[in-house]
């Protein structure tokens, strides 16, 4: 098991700079997950760690040791493929054991290995068969199982279960959890899935052209996002964001989005705001509906309704604003209804409009 | 009616004038087997019924049904026998060298290399060139006296096609200079469709640059590779032209050189038709085991 750091690294591909400065400490046995759109580093962040990527600039260390002048094979690093990779020509077996031929190891070591490994993950009957007849789930156990044979220094994946579907995704995530716990590995998951970067992570690193974002754990990048792209790319649905301005009134401040009539909420949760420009975000749990006229919410109306089954996602019309609200299933009759809204001013979050860093309450 | 005209596609429209689907398909198909029945199978069956009698396209004498005798008289002949072992070592050495010679070009040109498309073109060239030119200049290129090859070579004035042990593998050397292009063509089209991240997984998986040739490359080219040495195996049993030109010594005589002076300067239709057929089922014989292990590692 190892501990990695990234220090300052830098990758061009050509003139196109992929990773900026890229500072990164994963501590030994921690399961890191890499969250970002396609084209935003985290692949190339990973395929730098393992080897198969060179580095422009920066240094890449494994238990202290320099490796970023390393080849893969010197790294004992195992990594997870998104197309799986598996050698088609040979069996489940082959495949499994071949990280364990390519250094000559011994024969009864290696069957006993290869069949412990399959135990584990439960593919003790598929051994004898080619990766061509094994379903998608399968297949990336395999590649899992060839990965975890050796047992490595670190397990890298790269989008491992981004190939399958819905359901299969959902009970691979719980394999993956599972086997790192009981194996205690330090990882690393590539993924563009925040449902799977929130459910697996010990940390996340959100990334976004080549910058890291936000590293934190899963429930503090979700409640305190560093800025407007970590804000609106972590959670489902996505968090509201509008331009708004802050009136006192009274005792009270007054958010106004839209140019509706502003919300009133107690003028202590937005103090630190320094009268520049800024954005209000607000998650669809932290908008609240209601049917009848209270204190502090505005007059609104229905403009769509989607129904989720556990729960609708309603958005209602805020001045020229749309805003998305979640409420229990059947809580409106449709569009068009009328409805009274107010915001949970303890969980809205606060952006400077130029920058979008968060700006948040010190304290 | 009309309207119904204007809105049916064109080719409906042919219909209407009574050409059916199944004409229109005719009138496609009809001029190839036409051609295949008079250039192919005519040729076939009639060579099939001429190595069954004493026929001699050189006289107007009427051809007698002589049965098996043909195939008897060649299958007993001795000198038959020692063509075909020449052939065989032949067809060895030159489809070996050109594995060889053309699967290691193939691995050289497989990367990144600046001119990369001029150079692969310059490689292709000898498989353009017409067999008997290229047999004509080897002949210069071999000449004992001004050859350039003696010449580079420093071995004065040696024969390399009059010497009996050495004409054959001169032989073979043209064939694998000529033929190494097109086992380099279809190697490079294998190695380029071994996808890059298996290379990334046997590198992560420790695997050396040996035993990834050997374990990865080799046995997902083996397939396109194996194609290439069934055609190559044919037309290396068939090799005519440029042996007949380049050496006239008895341990270069192939099959094909001796079924061509059977047929053409002793005139022995009959008897030269039955070897043709003998030489026609070894070759598919030889072509049905390479097709056998082709589809075993194709099923992988």
């Amino acid at each position: 098991m190892a501990r990695i750091e990234l220090t300052n690294v830098q990758k061009f591909f050509g003139a196109v700079q992929v990773l900026r400065d890229v500072n990164l400490v994963i501590e030994d046995g921690e399961f890191v997950v890499m969250l970002g759109q396609s084209g935003c580093g985290k692949t190339t962040t990973l395929r730098a760690i393992a080897g198969l990527e060179t580095i422009t600039s920066g240094t890449i260390t494994i238990d202290g040791k320099e490796v970023q002048n390393l080849k893969a094979a010197d790294r004992d690093i195992a990594f997870v493929f998104q197309s799986f990779s598996l050698y088609p020509h040979m069996t489940v077996e082959e495949n499994i054991a071949f990280p364990l031929r390519a250094v000559r190891s011994r024969q009864a070591e290696r069957e006993a290995e290869v069949k412990e490994v399959a135990r584990f993950l439960g593919i003790e009957q598929l051994l004898p068969r080619r990766p061509s007849a094994l379903s998608g789930g399968d297949m990336q156990r395999v590649a899992i199982g060839r990965a975890l044979v050796r047992r490595p220094k670190a397990l890298l994946m790269d989008e491992p279960i981004g190939a399958l579907d819905a359901k299969l995704r959902e009970q691979m995530r719980a394999e993956i959890k599972r086997l790192h716990i009981a194996r205690e590995s330090t990882s690393v998951y590539v993924t563009h899935d925040q449902v799977e970067a929130m459910s697996l992570a010990d940390r996340i690193v959100v990334m976004h052209d080549g910058l890291l974002q936000q590293v934190g754990a899963p429930e503090e990048v979700y409640l305190r996002p560093a800025n407007l792209f970590v804000a609106q790319f972590v959670g489902s649905p996505v968090m509201n964001v509008a331009d708004v301005t802050v009136e006192s009134e009274g005792t009270d401040a007054l958010l106004r989005i839209g140019g509706a009539n502003g919300f009133r909420v107690p003028s202590e949760t937005v103090s630190h705001l320094n009268g520049s420009p800024a954005k209000l975000g607000i998650r669809p749990e932290a908008v609240m509906l209601s049917h009848d006229a209270k204190d502090g919410y505005i007059e609104t109306e229905t403009t769509n309704v989607e129904p989720l089954g556990s729960h609708d996602i309603v958005d209602v019309r805020v001045g020229d604003e749309t805003l998305r609200a979640r409420c229990e299933s059947g809580f409106t009759g449709g569009e068009g209804q009328k409805l009274w809204v107010a915001l949970d001013p303890h969980r809205a979050h606060f952006f400077d409009a130029a920058s979008g860093n968060s700006l948040r309450r010190s304290a | 009616m009309t309207d119904v005209m204007t809105r049916l596609e064109p080719g409906s429209r042919a219909a209407s004038r009574g050409f059916s689907d199944l004409t229109i398909r005719n009138l496609f198909i009809i001029p190839t087997i036409a051609f295949l029945i008079i250039f192919n199978v005519f040729p076939l069956l009639y060579s099939l019924w001429t190595s069954f009698t004493d026929f001699r396209a050189s006289t107007t004498a009427p051809a007698n049904w002589v049965g098996l005798a043909n195939y008897r008289e060649l299958l007993n002949d001795p000198f038959i026998w020692r063509n075909f072992t020449i052939t065989a070592k032949y067809v060895l050495i030159s489809v070996t060298g050109q594995v060889v010679v053309g699967f290691g070009l193939a691995m050289l040109l497989n990367r990144q290399i600046p001119f990369k498309g001029l150079i692969t073109t310059l490689l292709l060239l000898p498989m353009m060139l017409s067999m008997a030119v290229v047999g004509l200049f080897w002949k210069l290129l071999y000449d004992p006296s001004f050859g350039i090859i003696n010449y580079f070579l420093g071995l004065g004035k040696f024969e390399w096609l009059a010497d009996p042990q050495v004409a054959l593998y001169a032989v073979a050397l043209v064939d694998i200079w000529m033929w190494s292009p097109f086992v380099m063509l279809l190697s490079l089209a294998g190695l380029s469709a071994v996808p890059k991240h298996l290379y990334e997984a046997a590198e992560i998986d420790r695997a050396g640059p040996f035993y990834t040739f050997f374990r990865i490359t080799l046995p997902l080219v083996a397939p396109i590779l194996m194609i290439a040495i069934i055609f190559r195996t044919m037309e290396a049993f068939k090799t005519f032209d440029h042996a007949y030109i380049l050496s006239s010594q008895p341990t270069t005589e192939l099959i094909a050189i001796r079924l061509y002076k059977m047929a053409f300067l002793e005139w022995q239709t009959g008897l030269s038709s039955a070897f043709a057929y003998i030489v026609l089922i070894m070759v598919v014989a030889i072509t049905n085991i390479y097709v056998k292990y082709l589809n075993k590692a194709k099923a992988r």
